[in-house]
């Protein structure tokens, strides 16, 4: 027998074993289409494209080389240091998915999960102002503003310009509808009154999206997006001082009796709840980043100590109490990292996201706090002191839990997710 | 003045922070799933580009090339030239396992220079992973060309060029008429960081790709890499107490 024949043979039986059903052709040199034939090979969840890699590249240097530097200087005065501001705008990461003809970058939703996570390795302060600006005052514009609004507010934003997103009030967080700034309307103008709290970029902000009850007696359907300007009279009050993400400014916001045009309404009537709910949900996705990059940046502060100290004559990073310890956080971390791509490739897709963003910036926050408490018992008594960073990642990562959606809210937004689909 | 055609010459090295080992069959450092980048000196040649632009006008400087001779993944470094600022792009693609060699390189980079007749060839000193510095000063051998290496100034004057170089001796200034062949070194200028929108930019800019075979040039070896091992490790040393103390050990280890 010929030895093609032999072979032939050999590859017909072998493909009848693994196969379920019969291959069309046996013969051995088609043997490779037709194991492609049945299985498409998708791309891993983790691969970027190469724009989306040049990106996080370019923001690594930036961080890395530039950012890192002021660090220190910013938390310990607790203040946002301009020049790093100017970089942001200058860098073109104030204004990631705004498109060029509005001066922005004209990027997509995963680059500025990539700009926010890799700001975050380097410092969480810095990424919350980026991500702020982009995923929920830039986005709430492109989304939901008209043409007039859209010209007039997002190449300032892109540009020079910090806005923020002003929906709590002392007496309304998780219940974010029970909010009672009012609004009134008054021939071609409106009245806004009140006041808002824990508002994230509010002292270096001049674009203030806030959210004001029109009508009361609808309830949450009478809440109103309104784009107010610093100059309208919108006053600074007290400046919180923090555990954590010191740089960023958290400040309560009066507004007494101010005049805002009616050309500055944001969408509709009536439909500020509903914007409010759309964009929070993917500012999730954002805040899970800043968590990964945080998580990573503790990580990546740590794990060179373990092999630069020694004790009882080995370096710690090679005793196997040790190597479980960071083998689980990595695990950890590369969990919460591809939930959150995954969430935002969705998000990116036009699928509903809901859930998945809610998985990410739940287990994210959660294993941002427990890797940078990690971090500082690796390095023991060093990690505990101000002149290494570890410190300051545990102090940031605190905020995770609470911020954009307590942690008791994703669950109960999963659990009403799942127990649909169990329900009768 | 004459208006310039800058062409900046890019390589795809490994990048400069990677703690690089030497690959299992000690042939080669290894470079499977290691962070690869532009190499740093190619870097402040594109940034020399653009500021040769800023500084004379964009009248002045009708186009910024960047070429490359690599394997397909070297289209990565060529992104980061035309982010940060040149007009287009040429790729010559090699097979991932071809070694190329300086004179090779120098011999590549003549074919395109005769077709694209830039007047001002902007190169890195050398690059990161071989350390040949010898690229730039062959390319203008072959062509017959002026060549200013080290350059840690470069300033443009109607039709000459001016640079000041690093040298042993300290620093010299020479001048010389276009075409001319600049090597960039440490002190030229600083890269800026690119931007977003830049990046974005960029993958409109045209590239082009020509392959080995579009060359008649042989790029065989002339060298063959026998072995490659890491340095010895250090071994620690010893404390002395005194200057006899000194030279005592010195004439007992047979240095003295």
């Amino acid at each position: 027998m010929s030895f093609t024949n032999l072979v032939r043979k050999s590859f017909s039986y072998y493909l009848r074993r693994t196969y379920p059903f019969k291959p069309v052709i046996t013969i051995p040199r088609y043997f490779h289409n037709s194991a492609v034939r049945y299985a498409e090979v998708q791309p891993s969840l983790n691969t970027l494209t190469e724009e989306e890699e040049s990106i996080r590249e370019a923001v690594a240097q930036y961080a890395q080389k530039k950012l890192l530097l002021k660090v220190t200087e910013m938390d310990e005065k607790e203040k946002l240091d301009p020049e790093v501001l100017k970089d942001l705008f200058e860098q073109g990461f104030m204004g990631i998915e705004t498109e060029s003809e509005y001066g922005g970058s004209n990027s997509s939703f995963l680059a500025a999960i990539l700009v926010v996570e890799e700001l975050a390795k380097v410092d969480p302060s810095v990424s919350v102002v980026c991500d702020v600006q982009n995923t929920l005052v830039s986005t709430l514009f492109r989304k939901y503003g008209n043409d007039y609004l859209k010209e007039k507010y997002l190449p300032r934003l892109a540009k020079d310009t910090v806005g923020c997103f002003c929906l709590s009030e002392s007496e309304a967080g998780s219940d974010a509808f029970a909010l009672r700034t009012r609004a009134e309307k008054k021939g071609d103008y409106y009245v806004i009154k009140g006041s808002k709290m824990w508002i994230t970029n509010s002292a270096e902000a001049d674009i203030f999206l806030v959210f004001a009850n029109l009508d009361p007696s609808k309830k949450h359907k009478g809440i109103t997006c309104f784009v107010l300007e610093k100059e309208m009279g919108v006053k600074v009050a007290k400046k919180e001082s923090k555990l954590g993400i010191r740089a960023s400014s958290t400040c309560t916001l009066n507004f007494d009796e101010i005049k805002v045009p009616e050309s500055n309404v944001l969408g509709e009537i009536g439909k500020g709840y509903k914007y409010a709910i759309e964009i929070l949900n993917e500012g999730r996705i954002g805040i899970a980043a800043q968590m990964i990059g945080l998580a990573q940046g503790a990580f990546d502060s740590a794990l060179p100590y373990l092999f630069e100290r020694k004790a009882f004559g080995n370096y710690i990073g090679e005793f196997q109490g040790m190597q479980h310890q960071y083998a689980q956080i990595a695990t950890e971390i590369e969990a919460a990292r591809l939930l959150t791509y995954n969430a935002a490739r969705m998000k990116q897709e036009g699928k509903d996201f809901v859930k998945e963003a809610a998985f990410a910036k739940l287990y994210s926050s959660q294993i941002a706090e427990k890797a940078a408490s990690k971090s500082i018992e690796w390095m023991g008594g060093v990690g505990f002191t101000r002149e290494f960073p570890v410190e300051k990642f545990y102090r940031d990562a605190k905020i995770g839990s609470i911020y954009e959606g307590t942690s008791n809210m994703q669950l109960t937004t999963i659990a009403k997710l799942i127990s649909q689909k169990y329900k009768v | 003045m004459t208006v310039l055609k800058i062409l900046v010459g890019c390589k795809r090295v490994i990048d400069f922070a990677v703690k690089i080992r030497v690959n299992s069959a000690r042939t080669a450092v290894e470079t499977a799933d290691i962070k690869h980048s532009l190499n740093p000196f190619d870097e402040i040649g594109v940034q020399e580009a653009i500021n040769l632009r800023e500084v004379l006008g964009k009248d002045k400087v009708s186009e910024i090339i960047a070429l490359t001779c690599g394997p397909s993944k070297s289209q990565e470094q060529l992104r980061t030239a035309l982010a940060m600022g040149a007009d287009r792009a040429i790729h010559v693609e090699t097979s991932k396992d071809q070694t190329l060699e300086p004179l090779n390189v120098a011999k590549i980079f003549k074919a395109i220079i005769e077709k694209e007749n830039p007047n001002l060839v902007i190169l890195g000193k050398q690059a990161i992973d071989d350390d040949s510095n010898q690229t730039g000063q062959m390319l203008a051998g072959l062509l017959n060309w002026p060549q200013a290496t080290f350059a840690s100034k470069v300033e443009i004057d109607k039709d000459s060029i001016t640079v000041t170089r690093e040298v042993d001796g300290g620093l010299e200034t020479i001048r010389s008429k276009l075409p001319a062949i600049v090597t960039t070194d440490l002190r030229l200028n600083e890269p800026k960081f690119v931007t977003l929108p830049n990046i974005m930019k960029a993958r409109k800019k045209p590239l082009t790709k020509f392959s080995l075979q579009d060359f008649d040039i042989d790029v065989t070896p002339r060298l063959e890499t026998i072995s490659v091992t890491e340095p010895t490790t250090r071994k620690s040393g010893t404390k002395v107490d005194s200057v006899d103390d000194l030279i005592s050990k010195l004439k007992s280890a047979g240095a003295l």
